[in-house]
């Protein structure tokens, strides 16, 4: 059974592969099943391969599939292998299950669009490159899928590239992942320079003949590729921008799917951050700032999807932050969790948008929920999940970040406590502003614009819904803080259990993190819905510096970006016009004007060269004479 | 005997000298020819001149050689202005001067 | 080597003098007269002197051979083409048009003087063995000497310079042939000179005017044909030239006979080019 999990990562490439010839032919609705069959057919392998897995005993949960040596000079060798041990088969599970369902609704979403079958191959490709990434059993492959995702990311950013503001959306993202790329590939050199291979099992097995240094190196290098893939601090600015894409694609690759590669890495490197505790610092206190800072900004934004997107990076922060800590179970548990409430999230405010046609500022819903009522309610349903209140699945993850947040370091504590505590306050007031209040968007249309009848949207669409709100329901089961509850925990102890932070807790203070998490979530909740219960305007909650997210972005326009362009001005005219040019030019302007001056020589009078003639002769006997006398 | 061979070497050297001059110096073109006999003569004043010094008979019999190529120069050359004055009566040394660069 | 240098008699140093002043003298005579003939005889003079000189040094076969092929012919032939041409009668302007040239040709001949002088100073002969033979050979003469060094040694040499006076006579009879041509064609197709700048000869134009007709291009009138040559037949009465090349110039055979005023052109010579390859 185990043998299968070739099949993983190829059912979605079979996909791809089938639709760039055929699937215009396909057309709508077809190509969108074939994409889903096959993501679905993914999905059911992977539990096949899970439970084979499974079967196996705790210790020896590990199974290598190498498929052919891929790369062999002299010492460098790498194979084209899948690892398939707890944690690359808790991603794939969680993956493979959320794409399938996207992929369902997009053939909703994506039913007007004209380019309905080059979206699906687009997803299957991307789905195809983050199993790669996830079951891969080196470095050099992972990197393979994370260029692959990083990629699809780029090609549905700007899926509508007709529009400006998403070509250049989709350039954004790509030109922030390299720069993260970058470090991944430094620490690709490092991790090889020291140990001689790329295997995750070989280069883990020959840690502890690598100093501390060259480990904090490749930790922070890693963590640089981490950043610039799941939008940290500094390099977050382009996912905001990301929203230009189609929701679909928000939801998939950029909150439940590519934005986590960067914690998995985290999460599979753990022997290095293990060993290299000042880079795991620092990735703890970056995913903090970064938590904190993604929810103020979500707190002040219009637009529904940014609002999830700064929400996205304030959970992503979250995970980060579990990891720098050493709590990778919780990381693992709180990217489950977030996937689900995340993409239920993302797929409703679809649902809003599409039926709002293509509306997406807040501002202009309001009252939806008696004309929407299976997205209002899975909507309350995500919100309350992320939000943190008791039983549902955020409450669970959350807590257990937070727990072991307050025993690494209080500090860190305090700050995931206010994120909490915004976190429920920004979703509060997105829910208020689009399903209660006044029917804004009445009043704003009736100025031109064509009748909106927002209703719920078809089956295929609702569904997926529907299940991602069972899902932000139940998922805190997997790993409930009592004993023999902590499945997810064992479950992932072959893979990072003897580098994980493991902070004893009594009951009574389990209680005490309880209750506390219970009061932020109502705090948020209470604040949100009494402040946009009837009203759509209250600009002291929303201050500007809030709403141009702490203008970081505009910062790096202005230093950066227009730093670049004037440097890349000066260089073109300075340097290559006038310098380079011009000496090149200059060299042949020299040529000519001598050539200008010595062309006198040639007079074509035959006497004047009779004159050359003699003065050689001078020159010669001179020579002779200097020679003899 | 005669006098010093120096002497002669200095006379032709004059003569040279004033053939270069003239050639340079003079525009018409059989004048500049009749210069370029006077550089031969130079010439041959010297072959004569070492043939004495070094007792060798190999200078005069160059001299002879000298003679009869000049001659048949001179043949060939006043041939050639011949054909040119038929041409354009009153042409000099300067009236070829296409080439100018 | 036998000493040559020894004593110089006193008659021998006055002769020496003497040739060398006429040899000076005529060799700044050739380079300063205004008119090619005085010019030429002055070259007369130079080269007697240095006959003058080759008897000196004992070079009495080559002292004759100079007088009778240097000053007997050579000199006439140039004098016959001065005639001919009527070049005597050509000024030399006195101020060179191009600058420097006479500056600077004065200043090189000097600087030539003065290396050659330098050298002959050293005496600077390389004081090898004779390679030809001594210049006395028990006591023959010159012209024995000579004629055998001339003769043995240097045979080929001897074969090869009577081809090139075989040639030179070949080569002389082409260039100054003239070729039969009808309208207004350039004298002899391929022979004519490079320097064609579209300028006909008729814009030389001639200080007489009357001659205007006969410095246009002249017209070939001699053809070898039936194998003999002939006039072109249509010469109809020619104005009187005022030259004294033209009656030098009518005893070859004429040279302009110009029918009608023909419009000069460079390229005139395309439509007789295949008489004259006829002809030729």
């Amino acid at each position: 059974m185990l043998r299968a999990a070739f099949l993983i990562p190829l059912f979605p490439f079979l996909g791809f592969l089938v639709l760039v010839p055929f699937g215009r032919r396909l057309g709508n609705p077809l190509a969108g099943w074939l994409a889903t069959i096959m993501v679905a057919c993914s999905f059911l392998t992977t539990i096949v391969v899970f439970a084979g897995l499974f079967r196996l005993a705790p210790d020896h949960r590990l199974y290598v599939q190498t498929w052919y040596s891929w790369i062999s000079v002299d010492r460098f060798r790498v194979n084209a292998d899948l690892l398939i041990d707890p944690l690359s088969m808790t991603m794939a599970a969680f993956v493979t299950g959320v794409s399938a369902l996207i992929h369902l609704y997009s053939i909703g979403y994506m039913e007007h669009d004209e380019q309905f079958a080059k979206f699906f191959l687009y997803m299957n490709l991307f789905v195809s490159s983050m199993l790669i990434l996830v079951l891969s059993g080196n470095f050099l492959l992972t990197f393979l899928g994370w260029e692959g995702v990083g990629v699809c990311s780029y090609f549905l950013i700007s899926f509508w590239f007709s529009r400006p503001s998403a070509a250049s959306a989709g350039k954004k993202a790509m030109i922030y992942n390299r720069i993260g790329d970058a470090g991944f590939l430094v620490a690709m050199f490092l991790i090889f320079e020291r140990t001689g291979s790329l295997e995750y099992q070989t280069v883990f097995a020959r840690l502890s003949h690598v100093g501390t240094p060259s480990l904090t190196a490749i930790a922070l290098l890693l963590f640089l590729g981490a950043v610039g893939k799941s939008a940290q601090l500094p390099l977050y600015p382009w996912l905001a921008d990301a929203m230009e894409g189609p929701t679909p694609v928000s939801a998939l690759i950029h909150a439940a799917t590519m934005v986590t590669a960067g914690v998995y890495l985290m999460c599979r490197i753990n022997p290095i951050l293990f060993r290299a505790p000042d880079a795991a610092h620092v990735i703890a206190i970056v995913g903090a700032a970064t938590a904190l800072l993604g929810a103020t900004i979500a707190c002040a934004q219009d637009d529904i999807k940014k609002i999830l997107a700064y929400s996205t990076i304030s959970q992503l922060g979250y995970m980060f932050l579990a990891a720098g800590i050493g709590a990778y179970t919780a990381a693992i548990f709180l990217m489950l969790t977030h996937a689900f409430y995340k993409a239920l999230l993302f797929l409703g405010a679809g649902s809003v948008i599409h039926a709002m046609n293509d509306e997406q500022d807040t501002k202009r819903f309001g009252a939806l929920r008696r004309a929407m009522p299976i997205t209002a309610v899975t909507f309350l349903i995500g919100w309350l999940a992320i939000g943190g209140v008791p039983v549902l699945a955020g409450f669970w993850s959350k807590g257990d970040v937070l727990m072991n947040a307050w025993k690494n370091n209080s500090g860190l504590y305090i700050v995931g406590a206010v994120t909490a505590v915004l976190t429920a306050y920004y979703l509060g007031r997105a829910y208020m502003l689009t399903f209660t209040g006044q029917q804004r968007w009445v009043e704003a249309r009736q100025s031109g614009g064509p009748q909106l009848h927002p209703h719920d949207p078809r089956w295929v669409m609702s569904v997926p819904l529907v299940v991602l709100a069972g899902l932000s329901v139940v998922a805190g089961l997997i790993n409930l803080p009592f004993s023999h509850w902590d499945l997810l925990a064992r479950w992932l102890t072959p893979v990072v259990g003897a580098h994980m932070f493991h902070p004893h807790f009594t009951t009574a203070q389990q209680w005490y993190f309880a209750l506390a998490d219970l009061l932020f979530a109502a705090l948020g909740v209470a604040v949100a819905v009494s402040l946009w219960r009837g009203t759509a305007e209250r600009p002291a909650a929303e201050p500007t510096v809030l709403r141009r997210a702490w203008y970081i972005d505009w910062a790096y326009d202005r230093l950066l970006a227009r730093g670049s362009t004037e440097l890349a001005e000066v260089t073109a005219l300075d340097v290559e016009t006038r310098t380079i040019d011009g000496a090149v030019n200059g060299v042949g302007a020299l040529f000519r004007s001598s050539a200008r001056v010595l062309r006198k020589v040639q007079t074509g009078y035959v006497r004047n060269y009779a004159l050359g003639l003699m003065a050689g002769l001078v020159l010669v006997l001179a020579y002779v004479v200097s020679r003899t006398v | 005997m005669s006098v010093n061979a120096s002497w002669y070497l200095t006379l032709a050297a004059v003569l040279f000298t004033i053939g270069a001059v003239g050639l340079l110096v003079r525009r018409n073109v059989l004048v500049m020819f009749m210069c370029v006999e006077l550089m031969l003569n130079a010439a041959n004043l010297t072959f004569v001149t070492f043939a004495r010094t070094l007792n060798d008979i190999g200078g005069q019999s160059e001299v002879f050689f000298v003679l009869v190529v000049a001659a048949a120069e001179v043949v060939v050359g006043l041939g050639i202005i011949v054909a040119i004055f038929r041409r354009r009566v009153g042409a000099t040394a300067d009236d070829i001067h296409n080439l100018k660069g | 080597m036998h000493d040559y240098l020894l004593a110089a008699t006193i008659p021998d140093a006055i002769t020496f003098v003497v040739a060398a002043a006429i040899c000076v003298v005529g060799a700044l005579g050739v380079v300063l007269s205004k008119n090619p003939v005085h010019s030429a005889l002055m070259l007369i003079m130079t080269l007697f002197g240095v006959a003058v000189l080759f008897v000196e040094e004992n070079a009495q076969f080559l002292a004759a051979v100079q007088v009778i092929v240097y000053a007997g012919a050579i000199v006439v032939l140039f004098l016959f083409v001065i005639m001919l041409l009527g070049v005597d009668r050509q000024e030399a302007i006195n101020a060179d048009p191009l600058g420097h040239q006479r500056l600077w040709a004065l200043l090189l001949g000097a600087l030539t003087l003065a290396e050659v002088l330098l050298l002959a100073k050293g005496n600077w002969a390389t004081g090898a063995h004779s390679t030809s033979g001594s210049l006395d050979q028990n006591s023959r003469t010159n012209v024995y000497v000579l004629g055998k060094s001339v003769f043995t040694t240097y045979l080929l040499a001897f074969e090869i310079t009577s081809a090139l006076l075989v040639i030179a006579i070949i080569g002389a009879v082409v260039l100054a042939r003239r070729t039969r041509s009808r309208i207004g064609s350039a004298g002899g197709g391929d022979l004519t000179p490079p320097f064609d700048d579209g300028q006909g000869p008729d814009d030389d134009t001639d200080t007489a005017g009357g001659e205007a007709p006969e410095t246009a291009l002249p017209e070939p009138d001699l053809v070898l044909s039936e194998g003999r040559l002939v006039t072109a037949g249509e010469s109809a009465a020619r104005p009187p030239s005022g030259s004294l090349g033209r009656p030098a110039a009518a005893a070859f055979g004429g040279d302009t006979s110009a029918p009608a005023p023909r419009p000069p052109s460079g390229a005139s010579g395309a439509p007789n080019a295949p008489k004259q390859e006829a002809h030729r």
